[in-house]
């Protein structure tokens, strides 16, 4: 079932074109990798589907975005309920300054989820649960979230991005600051989280993307080449292009 | 061929040279403080000691106009006269002095003896009818004497004190009956016209009140735009004018805003002359830009991936902005404003220009009252004449010095304890 559907989307920075006519379908409860040489806007895609883009002046999104048949690149979308329903995990772990408890019942509090602080209690034991760092925090929840390792940094920004109970996550290069080890466990972790979330991640690593995702989209020079399932894009793509860029033969 | 040993030696030289202009600068500086530090502290430790001269004192109730055979009650005390009885004690230190020499004696303390003597009657009582020793201020000339600050080699025509003071005085000396205490009444007396009486308190307080008034007058308002242009503001032709423009107001002369204040809050509002009030308004107008610039600053230098987690949290930019940068960039805001504060402290045109450099002998009570301030306070003992506030000066410039490092300590501490550390 999709769960996003792209139609048509052009992006532009100014007067430059970053994205050209993306059409695009996104399943729920799956893993779509998005990859790509760097600067080829599958980023700026990412950013389309929570419309963090228009934190950036002068960018303008034109198209069509449905997330569940409602389409969200519209003046009248509410951004605070659309990035509730949808979260973000991004390149460099950013945890708040804060405590690792306050840094998890931020989303919570913000959105008025919880009635009582037992309540509270209970989804920040959750949503850590969920992200696999329970076990590692549970005795220094009032530390500062700034001072875990990055791995457990990264882990700590997915757990306050499920906190809320989004449908679907965006990942962008979640890993691309961490060590393998720390990647192994994020990537497991991702594998984890997609029976309740549909998950969109940007990666560099095309292992990474072959690992933990059902759907691939190649983006080069802010064009959609190919989309479809994990398996035909690494073993046996429509486009040369594709077949270049898996091989290695440019990027 | 370039000789590569040669060339890696130039290098070394070059380096320790530039080194050598570094350390070189910074000794430079070191000296100046230094050189400034000596002479303000060399010429205004003294007026933290002030001179006493201890003689004796004849309440006879003739001089003091009372019943010598009935014991007088303490209100009968506190309404009689005390000048005779000065005189006639002060004439008792020469028995051969003739009139201009008394009134000369009479020179050697401060004006207010007839108050120290009173003072000394009504808290012993018991003293009426007797020669008790009695301790008065010595006038600002002798006290200048005492402390060796005064010139005795000149002619006597061209000296204040004359050589009969110098001889009484001398003798009294010798005697062990001058002494020099710590000047309590320099911090808690209001100006005078007199250097031995003269003291900071009202200048103290209405510097204080002032910048009370600036803080919170200017920090809320300068909050509120940084913050709105810094976050909110669409970054367009408008925003960049006025950037420009909050720029060019710090670099406004700040007697223009004197003038302003004159013009505005004076004329205008017709707000109460020489108070704390208006000079804090007036000083809040130069710190303005220098919290704005400061504020802004310290909300750039907030990691863009902290709005970002926020606001892909579900965060309103608002919320964004409250939870999260404005508590980020508090101590670096904190301390600009501080530093602003400590710059509004040290001016003194615009202070000149909306009245308070007047002569203000009472303490202020509230922001309300008339006040000087501790550079302007500066600027009027520097241009007396009297020995006596040369040293008073300085002493003035030390207070000021010790606030400012007080405050610029404040600052460095704000922002040591909250800043907090990312990544």
């Amino acid at each position: 079932m999709n769960k996003i559907e792209a139609k048509n989307v052009n992006v532009f920075y100014g007067e430059k074109q970053a994205l050209f006519d993306i059409n695009m379908d996104i399943q729920e409860k799956q893993v779509t990798a998005l990859i790509g040489p760097s600067g080829c806007g599958k980023s700026t895609f990412l950013r389309c589907l929570n419309r963090m883009n228009d934190v950036i002046d002068i960018c303008k999104v034109e198209g069509e975005i449905k997330i569940n048949d409602y389409n969200i690149n519209q003046k009248a979308t509410d951004v605070v309920r659309l990035r509730e329903k949808i979260g973000m995990v991004f390149q460099k772990p950013n945890p708040f300054p804060k405590t690792l408890y306050e840094n998890i019942s931020y989303g919570p509090e913000i959105h008025g989820m919880a009635q009582s602080k037992d309540e509270l209690d209970q989804i920040v034991e959750d949503s850590l649960k969920k992200a696999a760092l329970w076990n590692e925090v549970k005795d220094r929840l009032n530390e500062p979230g700034t001072g875990l390792s990055g791995g457990q940094q990264q882990r700590l920004c997915i757990a306050r991005a499920i906190s809320v109970k989004p449908e679907v996550i965006l990942m962008d290069e979640p890993c691309s600051a961490l060590d393998p080890i720390a990647t192994a466990q994020i990537e497991e972790l991702i594998d984890e989280l997609k029976k309740e979330h549909t998950i969109v991640i940007v990666t560099h690593s095309m292992s990474q993307a072959a690992r933990v995702s059902q759907q691939t989209g190649f983006f080069h020079l802010g064009k959609l080449i190919e989309v479809g399932s994990t398996d035909m894009i690494f073993k046996n793509p429509n486009q040369q292009q594709t077949q270049d860029y898996i091989t290695g033969r440019f990027g | 061929m370039i000789n590569r040993e040669e060339f890696l030696n130039k290098r070394y030289k070059s380096e320790k040279r530039f080194q050598f202009y570094g350390k070189s600068a910074i000794v430079l500086a070191l000296l100046f403080l230094a050189i400034f530090l000596f002479k303000i502290f060399s010429t205004g430790y003294t007026a933290f000691q002030k001179t006493w001269i201890t003689i004796p004192i004849n309440y006879d109730p003739e001089f003091m106009y009372l019943d010598a055979d009935q014991k007088p009650s303490i209100q009968d005390l506190e309404d009689s006269e005390y000048f005779d009885v000065g005189i006639e004690s002060f004439a008792a230190l020469d028995q051969n002095a003739n009139e201009d020499q008394i009134t000369d004696i009479k020179r050697m303390f401060a004006f207010i003896f007839e108050e120290e003597i009173k003072y000394h009657i009504l808290s012993n009582p018991d003293d009426f009818g007797k020669i008790v020793e009695v301790k008065l201020t010595a006038s600002d000339d002798l006290d200048q004497v005492f402390k060796g600050n005064y010139p005795r080699e000149l002619p006597e025509e061209r000296r204040r004190v004359t050589d009969y003071q110098l001889k009484i005085f001398d003798k009294l000396s010798a005697e062990g009956k001058v002494e020099s205490n710590f000047n309590f009444s320099f911090f808690t007396n209001a100006d005078s016209r007199e250097a031995e009486l003269a003291g900071i308190a009202s200048s103290f307080m209405g510097s204080l009140f002032s910048i009370l008034v600036c803080l919170a007058v200017s920090f809320p308002v300068a909050l509120l735009a940084a913050i709105y242009l810094e976050e909110f503001a669409p970054k367009n032709r408008l925003t960049d004018f006025i950037e420009v423009n909050i720029n060019n107001l710090a670099a406004v002369p700040s007697i223009v805003f004197g003038l302003l204040g004159l013009g505005v809050l004076l004329a205008v509002f017709g707000l109460p002359r020489s108070t704390p009030l208006v000079g804090g308004i007036t000083l809040s107008l130069m710190t303005l830009p220098t919290i704005i610039i400061a504020a802004r600053a310290s909300l750039k230098a907030v990691p863009p991936s902290i709005r970002e987690a926020a606001l892909a949290m579900g965060a309103s930019r608002m919320q964004t902005t409250l939870h999260h940068t404005v508590p980020l960039s508090l101590p670096g805001t904190l301390s600009g404003t501080i530093i602003g504060l400590a710059q509004a402290l040290g001016e003194t045109a615009p202070l000149i220009l909306i009245g308070m450099v007047a002569f203000v002998n009472t303490i202020p009570g509230s922001p309300m009252d008339p006040a000087a301030s501790l550079p302007v306070q500066i600027y009027i003992w520097a241009e007396s004449a009297e020995r006596g506030f040369v040293e008073k000066v300085s002493a003035c410039i030390m207070v000021l010095l010790i606030f400012l490092v007080l405050m610029n300590l404040v600052a460095q501490m704000v922002r040591h304890k909250f800043e907090k550390k990312w990544n």
